[in-house]
């Protein structure tokens, strides 16, 4: 199985609201703390080693592209 | 501090050690280091029928309890050179491990679940007895000649055998040897003299082992805590062994002294905290660091590696002593046949294929053990948090905490095995180690299949089930059969369970206990096959 980058939800705009929701009130370090416990809780019910590092490879794309908006910006 | 107990061994002068130059003594094989890993190679060679060659540079055993956790692998191994029996029966048998938060258990395991299987997952004995019962049984065998007080200064590599220098209390002489094996520990002194790196990974978190003698109620289990109310933001380990010593590892932070923290005085107050109470007395007090590293190769020329000497581990999860051990039985056999001639020399090179993957994964294993103790980073920390606290209601949660993965056999990716080429839904495939079971002889008395291999000469085997097509098995092939005319019996069906056995099914056993090839109808000429490429004549 590979990972699905198309869209899943019905309405995204509510996932995506679930999760802020969740953020809400909280300091960036309880913030932390939730996401750390978010991300072991979906990678298990996922299940899938590839899968999970294919999301780690995407996710870790954002940061390579931010480094780069800077430097253009700088 | 009470006195450890320990062996004292006498310095004898040999024969040897009068000849000079060109008239130095010739050996097939030469094993430096009595531990448990050289001591346990000798026999095994020995009992192989190779007359070999034992130094080591001191002469007493029991310098503390070092390690103390010894597996069923291990003991399977023991028992195949004889001393399975005493180690069990002085040794704290358990099975059971708990995982604690806090003051809180979060989770329990059972390394051994299943009956019917001779030894335990694992016992506790202090290496000084390990190693006591097992010079007992060097001293049994006359091929073995065990040379204290022989410290290895000197290494010279020919073509076909090495050239030692030997330094004695009555100076020094040099011998030849065919074979070198170095079971010299971490420190080895022969890997320097080879020139091998020895580079890893060192973790910076110190640990604290005490022995201490109590008498206690607590279970033989194996208790771990995240974070205990006695030593808050570190972990702890509290472990029983014979004649009532427990062994607690206490982790420090990296920064402290370790000259002040090994002090009796500051270590009690600690422990009095874990216990409850003042009752103990320490029995040894150890400060240690750790890495986890290995040789790139296990062989240099006609020089291989052996256990610490060749690979360190960290001690969670007991892949020390137990992979050394692992290496001597992978080793003594092949290291027979090539001394014999009834191999080629490349089948020692699969000794570094097997072992050095098994290195690999204990590696793996350990470090990732320690890196969930000891977090190196803040997010590292919150992970470890989130699995923790989700392990107080999620199954997965519980099964994430690492607190220490325990020694397993490793299955080899070797070229020694040939690939399946039958259908099976279960059993050991060819490269994993044989599975215990309950059988029993014709007799009708109850025995073990690790017996049955013991018996059958503890060399290539045949294990075939039923009457099915039976094969005649090639020559020098010892043969055990379940089931059928004269052979065990399987009163329980768990031999037919465990190796997914129907009538006709045969797998080809190693000297050393693992499959080398299984067959559903075993044909002679695949036998032949088999046979001839587990001998590492490819």
């Amino acid at each position: 199985m590979a990972l699905s980058t198309s869209s899943n939800f019905a309405k995204p705009d509510d996932a995506f609201r679930a999760v802020v929701e969740a953020h809400r009130g909280l300091s960036d370090e309880q913030s932390a703390d939730l996401d750390a416990a978010l991300v072991l809780i979906l990678a298990n019910h996922i299940g899938d080693l590839d899968v999970l590092r294919e999301a780690i490879v995407l996710a870790q794309r954002r940061m390579a592209d931010a480094t780069q908006q800077q430097q253009q910006q700088q | 501090m009470a006195q450890q107990s320990h062996i004292q061994f006498g310095y004898r002068r040999h024969p040897d050690q009068d000849r000079t130059g060109a008239n130095a003594a010739e050996h097939p094989v030469v094993v430096v280091g009595a531990g448990p890993v050289g001591l346990s190679l000798a026999i095994d060679l020995a009992q192989r029928g190779q007359p070999v060659v034992l130094l080591d540079d001191a002469d007493r055993i029991g310098e503390g309890s070092r390690a103390i956790c010894f597996s069923k692998r291990s003991l399977e191994f023991w028992d195949r050179l004889g001393v399975g029996g005493r180690m069990v029966d002085k040794g704290v048998v358990w099975s059971v491990g708990k995982i604690f938060h806090g003051a809180s258990q979060l989770y329990q395991f059972n390394l051994l679940p299943e009956e019917g299987h001779k030894r335990p997952a694992f016992i506790n004995l202090q290496q000084f007895y390990a190693e006591a019962y097992l010079v007992d049984r060097v001293q049994e065998l006359s091929g073995i000649d065990l040379r204290w007080r022989n410290k290895v200064t000197g290494l010279e590599q020919r073509n076909d055998h090495s050239v030692l220098t030997i330094e004695t209390p009555d100076g020094a002489y040099r011998m030849r040897a065919n074979y070198v094996v170095a079971c010299d520990g971490a420190r080895s002194s022969l890997r320097q003299m080879v020139g091998a790196e020895f580079a890893g990974k060192v973790f910076e978190d110190q640990f604290l082992i005490a022995d201490v003698k109590m008498t206690a109620e607590f279970p033989t289990e194996r208790w771990f805590w995240f974070d205990p109310p006695f030593h808050a933001g570190r972990s702890a380990l509290l472990h029983k062994q014979p004649d009532d010593i427990w062994r607690i590892d206490l982790q420090l932070h990296p920064d402290v002294d370790p000259a002040v923290e090994k002090r009796p005085e500051n270590v009690r107050p600690r422990i009095a905290r874990m216990l409850g109470h003042e009752k103990f007395e320490f029995e040894w007090i150890s400060l240690y660091k750790f890495q986890c590293r290995r040789m790139d190769k296990f062989i240099h020329g006609r020089v291989i590696f052996a256990g610490d000497a060749a690979h360190q581990v960290s001690p969670f999860g007991a892949r020390g002593a137990n992979s050394g051990l692992e290496d001597a039985e992978n080793l003594a056999w092949k290291l027979d046949r090539v001394l014999r001639r009834t191999s080629p020399e490349a089948l020692l090179e699969t000794y570094h294929t097997e072992r050095s993957a098994a290195a690999d994964e204990n590696i793996r294993e350990s470090t990732r053990s320690t890196d969930f103790m000891a977090p190196s980073s803040r997010q590292e920390a919150r992970l470890r948090k989130a699995v923790l606290s989700l392990a107080r209601e999620t199954e997965f949660g519980k099964r994430m905490i690492n607190g220490g993965r325990l020694s397993v056999p490793s299955t080899y990716q070797t070229p020694l095995s040939t690939a399946d080429r039958d259908a099976w839904q279960g059993g050991p495939r060819p490269g994993a180690s044989m599975i215990d079971v309950p059988v029993a002889s014709p007799a009708g008395e109850p025995m073990f299949l690790t017996d049955a291999f013991i018996k059958a000469g503890t060399r290539f085997a045949l294990l075939g089930f039923g009457n099915g097509a039976a094969v005649d098995p090639p020559d020098g092939v010892g043969v055990i059969r379940v089931g059928g005319e004269g052979g065990l019996s399987d009163p329980a069906g768990l031999a037919g369970a465990r190796y997914d056995a129907e009538p006709g099914t045969a797998y080809l056993l190693r000297p050393d206990g693992y499959v080398a090839a299984r067959f559903r109808h075993p044909t002679r000429p695949a036998l032949d096959a088999a046979l001839a490429r587990a001998a590492g004549h490819h």
